[in-house]
């Protein structure tokens, strides 16, 4: 299943002679696209064939000559997607225009592109670091880039083994051969006005007159704030209680995850896919293991297949359960519904434990299967859950909530977004499907074998708070469904179709998995260059890309709303800062 | 009639709060500190509040569960810990953080390597009890341990004297794991007998 076959319905170079070319790299596909014509061409993709949701951007580094910046689109109606290209020389300043006003979805990745890879974006609306701070040095993305303690660029590292001597970090000293500072730098003399241009561009809004003459304040809601569920921050310009300016700020948890990865071997990265979304560690480990099945050109093994859809539903339960008891914690029920739905959730993190070894950090695909069975007893313990436990949640919480006067004056009417937007803006998972777009990777693209259940994409037309509530539940159900299918049908069997392996062969080229997750589509870019490591391994990360529309949906709500909003968004910082 | 929704809702505390009670006369005495009653407030069928109140009660493990990997050492006849590690490395490179540091060293009088590692470390802190070390070690030598209670005020380094454990230990924790692995063990020392029977005759 590679995309070329799947591109070549479309062709980019017959509408635009001499501009886009068939990308004819072995191992890649879809096209490369010239620069200059590169908003003509988005503007065709999007207008002319219907790729109307732009799934990821990012930037790949080719050191030492080029650059490029990677785009995939899809049509929500489902179907393959179009990967194109564009390639510039690696020489400072590299210039690329924007496609932020085509796709409003791309505006924080291609700032994130930009911060990481130092690629400029002509057009950009708002061009800023966003997961590092203002002031910071460099480009960490960049393949010459290297960090403080930095030891080489590959693992295994060669000081671990044979005669390894034990170095703790804390034991190197920062300031000896490994750190580097601009030229006269006294660390003494920094001021950090980093924050300038934040509160610029929050300030660049227009208001309409309400004919009474009121102040406007800024309120920085976090990083430290109990609604943001983690470090998360958003500075907000109000007018009384309307929110008329929202401008999000994150990375206070980034590590660059993708760098981490870039130097890890293949096998490596499956446990640091788990610390991305920490609650879904058993749907995480699934987007980047296709995409690198999908490189190696191998099957999975049938009860693996198996394996991973009940793994992966159970997290989607737990997860929409959680969503549902913090929620009501956000509103201000304390803890009485959110131990409710943790209830399950433990009950699940059981089964999780007792099949993988952890009950979050799962680490539970293998690349052609999965790395244990399930003991004695689960297959028992997960039928009963599926078949009678976890039904019945899904009752009780419709008792517990659904009616409740108080839960529906508050949720009813306020618009989250609506369906158009969600598109442009990139919007996946639950909130897109609450808007009225039926658009599940499960359905739209299947993958593994989603196609062999019978199950409906859970959908709400309304795209208000209440439907976002609502639609959690749906899916609930729906996995319920799945699963009961899933522990019914499983075949006996290996759970790997390979050999165990601590290193393996991955040839050249690039692949794109994406799974369903619960927060959205959860994407893995991952290019080889046929050595141990990967050359890059980007995230398409749900949480980061549902936060682009935040500011979309808050303007105009009152600030208690903007609590919710992001509540039912579903962000998790692990994922969002990377 | 507005308000009931809400009493709806009520009713669903109510039943909790209630159904505590019930499967506390319905395990009278057996619900709380008590194996079975532990098993039963984690199956599918508990009822109401089912917290474990740790550190009074703790949950059972599970076989599988991984937290920082310790290495085996069976005893010999003497007394003597007859480490299986035999520094091949795999866990070292393997290790997705990097934490497992290796010494090997050579025999003082032919110069030749000695498979016994002379150190080896591992630093907990860093580690990520992802499994794989335990997972690719060709010769059972590192095993991921059950033991989670390790909070200290240092800096947890664990060198090999640390990471020792007997194979009955291991056998403790992991009584499937260590019979595949027993299994799997002989049935290669046979082969290999076998093999060298047939190339002597
Ligand atoms: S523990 Fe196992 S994998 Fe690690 S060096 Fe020893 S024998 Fe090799
Ligand atoms: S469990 Fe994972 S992180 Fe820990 S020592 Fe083993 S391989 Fe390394």
């Amino acid at each position: 299943m590679t995309t070329l076959v799947e591109t070549e319905t479309l062709d980019l170079a017959a509408r635009f002679p001499g501009s886009a070319a068939v990308d004819t790299r072995p191992g890649y596909s879809g096209w490369i696209v010239n620069k200059d014509r590169l908003v003509e061409v988005a503007t065709a993709l999007r207008d002319e064939f219907g790729y109307d949701l732009l799934s990821h951007v990012t930037g790949v580094d080719y050191f030492p000559d080029k650059m490029e910046v990677v785009y995939n689109a899809y049509k929500t109606t489902g179907g393959p997607g179009v990967l194109f290209k564009v390639q510039v020389p690696r020489l400072d300043p590299i210039e690329v225009p924007s496609v932020t006003p085509i796709w409003p979805g791309a505006e924080f990745q291609e700032r994130e592109i930009w911060d990481l890879y130092g690629i400029k974006f002509t057009n950009h609306p708002d061009l800023r670091r966003i997961l590092m701070w203002e002031g910071f040095e460099g480009h960490p993305l960049r393949k010459d880039w290297h960090e403080p303690f930095y030891e080489e660029d590959f693992k295994p590292l060669k000081s671990r083994w044979p005669d390894g001597k034990y170095v703790s970090a804390e034991d190197k000293n920062p300031y000896k051969d490994n750190l580097q500072f601009p030229q006269n730098f006294d660390p003494a003399k920094v001021t950090l006005d980093g924050e300038a241009p934040l509160y610029d561009t929050l300030q660049k809004y227009t208001t309409v007159d309400a004919g009474i003459k009121t102040d406007h304040i800024i309120v920085n809601m976090g990083p430290q704030h109990p609604s943001t569920h983690g470090v998360f921050r958003a500075a907000v310009v109000l007018d009384g209680e309307t929110i008329v300016s929202l401008k999000p700020v994150m990375g206070y948890l980034h590590r660059n995850h993708e760098k981490i990865g870039e130097r890890n071997t293949f096998l490596q990265n499956m446990p640091y896919t788990d610390r991305l979304d920490y609650f879904n560690s058993m749907s995480n480990n699934w987007g980047y293991s296709l995409a690198v099945e999908k490189l190696m050109n191998i099957k999975v093994a049938e009860r693996a297949e198996y394996l991973r859809v009940i793994m992966a539903e159970l997290s989607r339960i737990q997860n929409h359960l959680i969503l549902i008891g913090m929620l009501l914690n956000d509103l201000g029920a304390y803890f009485t519904p959110a131990l409710y739905a943790f209830e399950e959730r433990e009950l699940i993190l059981d089964i999780f434990e007792a099949t993988s070894g952890t009950r979050m950090m799962c680490n539970y695909h293998r690349f052609g299967g999965v790395s244990r069975d399930l003991p004695e007893g689960v297959l028992e313990k997960i039928r009963g859950l599926v078949e009678d436990r976890l039904p019945r949640k899904a009752d009780e919480f419709d008792r517990l909530l659904t009616e409740n006067e108080i839960f529906i004056s508050r949720m009813k009417g306020v618009k989250v977004i609506d369906g158009e937007d969600a598109i442009k803006y990139s919007v996946t998972g639950p909130v897109l499907r609450a808007a009225g777009i039926p658009y599940d990777v499960r359905r739209a693209q299947p993958y593994g074998i989603y196609d062999r259940f019978d199950f409906d994409v859970a959908l709400r037309h309304g795209g208000d708070l209440y439907d976002n509530y609502l639609i959690r539940l749906d899916e609930i159900r729906q996995s319920i469904r799945i699963l009961q299918q899933a522990v019914k049908q499983i075949p006996d069997g290996p759970i790997n179709s390979q050999k165990p392996q601590y290193q393996v062969r991955v040839p050249a080229g690039e692949a794109y998995g994406r799974i369903e997750a619960p927060k959205g589509e959860l994407g893995y870019y991952v290019i080889s260059t046929g050595k141990p490591n990967p050359w890059r391994y980007h995230v398409r990360a749900p949480s980061f890309m549902n936060i682009t529309a935040l500011e979309k949906m808050c303007v105009g709500k009152k600030i208690a709303d903007f609590v919710v909003i992001l509540g039912v968004l579903d962000i998790v910082l692990g994922e969002l800062d990377r | 009639m507005y308000g009931k929704g809400i009493i709806k809702g009520l009713g669903v505390t109510l039943k909790h709060f209630v159904d505590t009670y019930l499967d506390d006369i319905q395990w009278w005495g057996r619900r709380y500190y008590k194996t079975g009653g532990i098993a039963h407030r984690s199956s599918k069928d508990t009822r109401g509040i089912f917290t474990v109140q740790y550190p009074e009660e703790k949950l059972p493990v599970p076989e599988e569960f991984r937290y920082v990997p310790f290495l085996v050492y069976d005893e010999g006849a003497d007394g003597k810990k007859e480490v299986r590690c035999t520094s091949c490395g795999i866990c070292a490179k393997v290790c997705p953080p990097q934490c497992i540091w290796i010494v090997r060293s050579n025999d003082p009088q032919t110069g030749r390597p000695v498979p016994e590692p002379t150190e080896f470390y591992i630093d907990a802190d860093i580690c990520m009890n992802c499994g794989f070390c335990a997972e690719y070690c060709p010769f059972d030598a590192i095993i991921m341990d059950h033991d989670y209670e390790i909070a200290s005020y240092q800096r947890n380094v664990f060198n090999m004297q640390k990471l020792l454990k007997p194979a009955s230990y291991y056998r403790s924790i992991r009584p499937l794991n260590y019979q595949r692995n027993d299994e799997e063990r002989k049935a290669k020392e046979a082969a290999k007998a076998a093999k060298a029977e047939a190339s002597a005759s």
